[in-house]
């Protein structure tokens, strides 16, 4: 792997970028690793990278079934943030917005992270009050970059948006972080599988797994379309399919239901909205950017029924154009260009899981709702540290599997035990 | 869009009705351990394929509905009213 320099762009510029070499390399599976994680997704190749990086394992195998950016990592909106006000969640991601702060300098890859603020529209006395209770807490928590705007500010920040005094929801102020922001998904996935192979890791994709082999409460081998592979410690990090993967090992069942989330990227527009703007009221949510390319990068709501097939409904097509047009109504004329849909673990509370599991060798990490994408530095930060020291840090002991028997939920939203509500 | 046949309605599209969730569980006694009402609440089998499901008409005559459907392909196999003595009157009745 050649490592991006100023010197190295320079060269491989005037020597007709004939000098580059493979980003990470295709190896053969061995017959053992130390550590097998199972995903090949963000949060599977960050744990792989803090593995090597921090906690010197290097004997470790990423698993991917498809292709590495080919599953979540290439199908949400990319948005970045950490306005979270729960005890936990706050600290947590707050932790991992710190590391995107980085993480290009981290990886040597530019992954575009762009800090272009998350504007959360605000549209009745109570939400602003609500906001301002959540943005309160966070300041005093931690993160300090949390404002109300009023309605003035907005306007002079976002011009366009549509603010008629007779909307079905006039907008009256917003809810602001100006760290928040996105980054180009496809380069964290690709930053981090050049930086974990760089240090040793085996990224082995088009390898499917299909058996597990247990003798009691140990994993001892992974049966995988391309053959057993053996190890000491193995790790599931694939969110989508985790209760496939669990009931494979024979562990029953979980507190999460796959569901299917739709995404949407209009044709480049010269540059339109500097910031990520976010409509949540009533019945409607809908949050939107714009990428370098220039697409309006846009989502919705959950497809409202329990799924596991890759694709979206109409319905939600048409529920996320409507919320569009009520809140840019420039974009009236706007085609769209690609609309796609990924598997997401929605949880019973809407947070996470980052823990040990009822086997002595095998860590989960799983149920990351709406939120995998922003989390996956800490996310694999805090999952390496789990299966490396085999302990939970302070950080994520509130997000095991058992908090729901002490009754101690994490709900952001307050949605109750029916995963479909934790958008 | 998915197609739902009401047995009361007709067959109508899937934005008329509102997802229940597993139709498989069951709920144990109000004095039941707190374990069995921890694993009813929260715990499901999240099955990849046929699963019978509940959904309630609520833009129509807001029953509630026991379909099996193929949570892959989204085929819908059988609707039936989700309270058994209501499915017996329909029976009944024809």
């Amino acid at each position: 792997m050649t490592r991006f320099t100023a010197w190295n762009v320079f060269w491989q510029g005037m020597t007709g970028q004939k000098g580059w070499t493979r980003q990470w390399r295709d190896p053969e599976p061995k017959a053992h690793y130390d550590v097998v994680i199972v995903g090949g997704g963000l949060h599977g190749l960050a744990t792989a990278y803090y593995l090597a990086k921090t906690h010197g394992v290097r004997n470790v195998a990423v698993l991917e079934k498809g292709w590495i950016g080919g599953g979540n990592a290439g199908r949400n909106t990319t948005i970045v943030r950490s306005n979270y006000a729960r005890p936990g969640n706050r600290e947590f991601y707050e932790h991992s917005l710190r590391l995107w702060e980085n993480l290009s300098h981290e990886l040597n890859y530019n992954v575009m992270f762009s800090q272009r603020s998350h504007i959360a529209l605000l549209h009745s006395p109570g939400a602003i009050d609500a906001a301002s209770r959540n943005y309160n807490t966070m300041r005093l928590t931690g993160t300090a970059d949390a404002e109300i705007w009023d309605l003035a500010t907005l306007k002079r920040a976002v011009p366009h948006l549509n603010y008629a005094a007779d909307a079905r929801f006039p907008i009256m102020g917003a809810a602001v972080q100006k760290r928040a922001g996105t980054a180009r998904h496809d380069a964290v996935a690709w930053g981090y599988a050049r930086a974990a192979d760089a240090r040793g890791v085996d990224i082995i994709q088009n390898c499917k797994v299909e058996g597990i082999a247990r003798d009691g409460g140990r994993i001892t081998a992974l049966d995988t379309s391309r053959g057993r592979i053996t190890a000491g410690k193995v790790a599931f990090a694939v969110a989508g399919s985790t209760s496939l993967l669990w009931q494979m090992a024979g562990l029953g069942r979980l507190p999460i239901e796959s569901h299917k989330l739709q995404a949407f990227v209009s044709e480049p527009l010269k540059p339109l909205l500097d910031q990520v703007v976010v409509f949540g009221m009533g019945g409607a949510h809908f949050y939107i950017s714009q990428s370098d390319k220039g697409g309006m990068v846009f989502g919705g709501d959950l497809d409202w029924y329990k799924s596991y097939a890759q694709r979206g409904n109409l319905p939600i097509v048409q529920d996320v154009a409507e919320a569009a047009m009520s809140v840019l109504p420039c974009l009236g004329r706007v085609k769209l260009l690609r609309h796609w849909s990924g598997l997401v673990d929605m949880s019973m509370d809407g947070s996470h899981f980052i823990c040990k599991t009822p086997l002595d060798n095998l860590y989960l990490n799983a149920g990351w709702n709406y939120g995998g994408f922003k989390a996956s530095p800490a996310s694999g930060w805090w999952f390496a540290d789990l299966i490396a020291n085999d302990r939970p840090a302070p950080m994520i002991a509130p997000f095991d599997l058992k908090r729901f028997e002490r009754g101690l939920q994490i709900d952001e939203r307050g949605a109750g035990p029916d995963c479909k509500l934790h958008g | 869009m998915l197609r739902i046949d009401c047995p009361f309605c007709g067959t109508r599209d899937h934005s008329e009705f509102s997802y229940g969730g597993d139709g498989s569980v069951t709920y144990p006694a109000l004095d039941a351990p707190m374990q069995d009402w921890h694993d009813a609440v929260f715990l499901r089998e999240n099955i990849c394929g046929r699963q019978v499901e509940t959904w309630h008409h609520v833009h129509g005559c807001r029953m509630w509905l026991m379909v099996e459907r193929d949570t892959m392909t989204h085929e819908i196999f059988s609707t039936r009213p989700a309270h058994p003595g209501l499915a017996s009157a329909l029976e009944a009745a024809e």
